[in-house]
């Protein structure tokens, strides 16, 4: 079988494929980044650089971890480069020597001067570079010395240093966007108005990551002080998908989308093409992992696009951003229903107790006694499905057996509202599917279409679906 | 005399540490790290005590294990023993629904045992005793049952008296369990809180019918928790030569005597094949024994230990010979030489209670220095009997289930005495709800008075 084409490019800049790491402190180095191209990453966003190299503090970095599974979300309060632009520009002349395939992105930061911005578009392309990234994103520090989102938060600024940039670049410029702002798109359009070749989104999320119990010190401190770190991490990508989808739909703007924000895995990568992103930025998994985290990107995009069919990028770049729009135009008839396989169901009460005190109390607990359990699901010794029973001592132990009964789950189809709650919470593969159901209580129209014809006279007014009703009965916890 | 161990101090030591080292701090979240949180958790419904088991490992993984421990001994004061010694493949650990998504259930056991463990090395308190009630409880017995109901009892704000017949506490938790699960120090430590509540513990002070009669007239309420008595005699001759022990006058030396003074035989043949004469094979062979084998006259289907004591047995190189049916203990030079048996076969029926019938001719030794008879122990009828409307059922002392009264109002009784022996988790769970049951039968008392 011919593998896909995995070949991106993103305003211009050409990649071998589109996993590039994003400015961080992967990229602080020519000698980091040449690891990084040996592991297979298709391109790589220096760590902004800048005139006078800055200091920076320590400690710089914190996690929020979740039950056990570290580093879900990250937050830092490091800033630019802290190495010699001289030194930085010399590794990317170097790399460019040994990787030339691979894309080389020079993030940049200076002060709001025009002639600054000349000299380091200059320096960084006659170093090399592919591209140049402006750093208009980053939520600490920078911006307090009137830099980073102190530029991204204004239309203005962004689009007059962009206009800067673009008078004497000569390779393609992004323009990389905070999320500390309301709506993205503004700034994208005044990044698009001052010439830009693409958007970079998102930089990291105005955060505090954490406050330690025992010192009260925030997490990371400072000798006992902190500031608001950039946010990043696995957890913000709900939030880069949402700014990217929005940057994407945008008529305005309709430049190419470098897309960033939580990935960590090959599926988070498709999901930022699917909604509009041309190639996909990586730090906090490389941070976690390393490098060759890029192995299982590779290996699963190449995968997927085999199993789809598809053989190049543009074949799905963008498929699902026309997918999102108003709740207003939604399918108001369109109902799923939660359908419980019992022969998969291991009996933990999950989805019970998340749709009886999170959701909407359609679901009912049967404790059975195990006689008539095993009537109905002929558990037995020899059975090699779930509900099996093993033997110990001449006692019989089942999972989900209990003081003589395992708990039956079903769902009142009635009262369900297609939530997905409990599907979510289900720790079985398969167990809980929604299935979509023909709704003969309402016709197929849209809120907006139903404001409309309500207010024409042309139909009745809707009801939701009855609601489960439970009385509230104390020590039934 | 029998001999005592020929292994080096080390090795002895070795062979009788944990068999289960408790979790570091990380091994313990990465462990309660797998719990679902399942909602009315069948492990919390498997546990006779009712521990609340996904609450406990939510402690633990939120980095609480004090708050953990006190949600174990909320229901079982006993905790730290049941972690070493529960059958948790037959109780929580069975009912794990792990066990049908990943295939083996959370350790339950192990992670109950790192947090009552972090209460029991910082010596921590959970609990206080309640106003003073005026009333006085008696209660026979310092096993798990008889301390597990004075523990409750005096949380309630009544006044305990218990009355141990044996020079130390805890029963069989303290002298009756194999030295690598529970050790004597341990369960002596893991009764310090529960005396620590203002119980009036008396030693050496064994009850017998006029000493019972006048607790009864002396208090408001009595508690029966003398657990069982002698191990069942076969019968057979040769039985009372030296050499031929009971299972757990075996196990008792362990506790009472250094591993290097306890006496172990060479070859070692121990009769039955339940849980009790595992811990006493296993024993042997870490005590230092060469050959260790039990015999039992069912089939391997039949035996009632559970699998994962077999296991351990199979693991710690015990031979095991089936329908073999001992007829008498050899003696030779005066001591102990073999133990005859007679193969048997299925008569009729299956399972336990299956007739088994002799093969005439295929009588067989197997050479030994020590037999350990592992049969179970019979009820100690003699002393309750002397008391006045008090019935005998065929598991031992007749009671009401739910209420744990016995045939005479204001005499109680639970754990093993009430049924031919359980757990440790049973008998804790009998006391504790027997004194809420005492509880209530005295404020009942008190308003009529």
């Amino acid at each position: 079988m011919k593998s896909p084409d995995l070949s991106s490019n993103t305003g211009g800049i050409k990649s071998p494929n589109p996993f590039w790491l994003a400015s961080g402190p992967p990229t602080n180095t020519g000698y980091q980044i040449c690891r990084a191209f040996e592991a297979g990453w298709g391109g790589a966003v220096w760590k902004t650089l800048t005139h006078d190299p800055i200091v920076n503090v320590s400690s710089r970095y914190g996690a929020l971890d979740h039950d056990g599974r570290k580093m879900i979300g990250f937050n830092n309060i490091e800033l630019i480069t802290d190495r010699p632009l001289e030194d930085n520009l010399r590794e990317i002349t170097e790399v460019k020597r040994l990787f030339p395939k691979h894309a080389v992105i020079a993030s940049l930061m200076v002060e709001s001067n025009r002639e600054a911005w000349h000299d380091i578009v200059k320096r960084a392309e006659d170093a090399g570079s592919d591209g140049l990234e402006l750093n208009f994103g980053c939520p600490h520090g920078m911006s307090e010395r009137g830099m980073g989102s102190a530029v991204g938060q204004v239309p203005e600024y962004a689009e007059m240093i962009t206009t800067w940039v673009k008078e004497v670049a000569r390779t393609p410029v992004l323009v990389k966007l905070t999320p500390n702002i309301t709506d993205v798109r503004p700034v994208g359009r005044a990044a698009k108005r001052g010439g830009a070749d693409g958007l970079s989104l998102i930089n990291t999320i105005n955060s505090i990551v954490g406050v330690d119990l025992d010192t009260f010190n925030p997490r990371p401190h400072v000798n006992g002080r902190g500031s608001h770190g950039g946010y990043c991490g696995p957890a913000v990508k709900p939030i880069a998908l949402n700014m990217v989808q929005s940057i994407a739909a945008d008529p305005e703007i309709a430049i190419p989308i470098s897309g960033i924000g939580g990935v960590q895995q090959w599926q988070d990568g498709v999901e930022f093409m699917l909604l509009g992103s041309s190639s996909v930025q990586v730090c906090t998994a490389a941070m976690h992992y390393g490098f060759r985290v890029v192995e299982t990107m590779l290996s699963g995009l190449e995968t997927w696009m085999i199993e789809k069919g598809f053989t190049s990028l543009d074949d799905f770049i963008g498929a699902s951003v026309q997918r999102i729009g108003n709740w207003n135009d939604l399918d108001m008839s369109y109902q799923v229903i939660a359908r419980i396989d019992e022969d998969k169901c291991i009996h933990c009460g999950l989805c019970y107790i998340a749709c009886e005190d999170g959701a909407h109390q359609s679901i009912d607990i049967f404790p059975t006694p195990i006689s008539e359990f095993i009537a109905v699901h002929g558990a037995t010794l020899e059975n090699g499905s779930r509900k099996k029973f093993e033997e110990s001592g001449g006692v019989r132990t089942l999972p989900g057996l209990g003081g003589g009964t395992v708990n039956v789950y079903k769902v009142n189809e009635e009262t369900c509202v297609g939530c997905n709650l409990c599907s979510l919470v289900c720790p079985v593969s398969h167990c809980i599917e929604m299935v979509e159901e023909v709704r003969t209580d309402m016709p197929k129209i849209t809120w907006r279409e139903y404001q409309k014809r309500l207010a024409a006279g042309e139909m009745e007014r809707l009801y939701p679906r009855p609601h489960a009703h439970r009385d509230y009965v104390p020590g039934r916890l | 005399m029998t001999e005592t161990t020929r292994l080096a101090p080390g090795e002895l030591a070795a062979n009788f540490a944990d068999l289960h080292p408790v979790y570091t701090r990380d091994e313990a979240v990465v462990e309660a790290s797998g719990c679902l949180f399942c909602y009315d958790a069948p492990c919390t419904r498997a546990c006779p005590t009712g521990i609340d088991v996904p609450r406990f490992i939510r402690e633990i993984l939120h980095d609480n294990p004090r708050a953990a421990a006190k949600t174990i001994f909320e229901e079982n004061i006993f905790g730290g023993s049941c972690a070493r010694a529960c059958p948790t493949e037959v109780l929580c650990e069975g009912a794990c629904v792990d066990r049908a998504r990943s295939g083996a259930p959370i350790e339950i056991g192990r992670l109950q045992r790192y947090a009552t463990d972090y209460a029991a090395e910082r010596d921590l308190r959970f609990f206080e005793p309640g106003a003073d009630s005026g009333k006085r409880v008696a209660i026979v017995g310092s096993g798990p049952a008889g301390l597990s109901c004075a523990h409750e009892l005096r949380r309630l704000g009544h006044a305990v008296t218990v009355l141990e017949a044996r020079d130390v506490p805890g029963g069989l938790n303290t002298l009756g369990i194999a030295a690598y699960k529970i050790t004597r120090e341990f369960s002596l430590q893991e009764i310090e809180p529960i005396l620590d509540m203002g119980i009036d513990l008396r030693l050496n002070s064994p009850v017998d019918s006029a000493s019972l009669k006048k607790l009864v007239a002396d208090h408001d309420a009595v508690f029966i928790a003398i657990g069982l008595g002698e191990t069942q005699r076969l019968d057979l001759p040769g039985e009372d030569i030296p050499g031929v022990w009971e299972a757990l006058e075996f196990i008792y030396e362990m506790h009472r005597k250094p591993l290097d003074r306890c006496p172990v035989g060479r070859q070692v043949v121990v009769i039955g094949c339940g849980n009790t004469a595992i811990d006493a094979s296993t024993a042997a062979v870490r005590l230092g024994a060469e050959e260790v084998t039990i015999a039992y006259r069912r089939s391997e289907r039949e035996k009632s230990a559970y699998s994962y004591e077999y296991e351990l047995g199979k693991v710690d190189g015990v031979r095991f010979e089936w329908f073999a049916q001992p007829v008498s203990f050899v003696e030779t030079d005066g001591r102990l030489s073999a133990v005859r048996f007679v193969r048997t076969h299925l008569a009729e029926g299956n399972g336990r209670l299956a007739t088994l019938e002799a093969i005439a001719g295929s009588e067989f030794e197997i050479p030994c220095d020590m037999a350990i008879k592992a049969l179970g122990q019979s009820p100690v009828a003699e002393l309750l009997s002397s008391i006045e409307g008090v019935k005998f059922g065929p598991a031992g002392v007749a009671i009401d289930r739910e209420t744990f009264s016995t045939t005479r109002p204001g005499l109680f009784a639970g754990g093993d005495c009430t049924h031919k022996g359980k757990e440790i988790v049973n008998a804790v769970q009998d006391g504790k709800l027997a004194a809420r049951s005492i509880d209530e039968y005295l404020s009942a008392k008190g308003s009529t008075r």
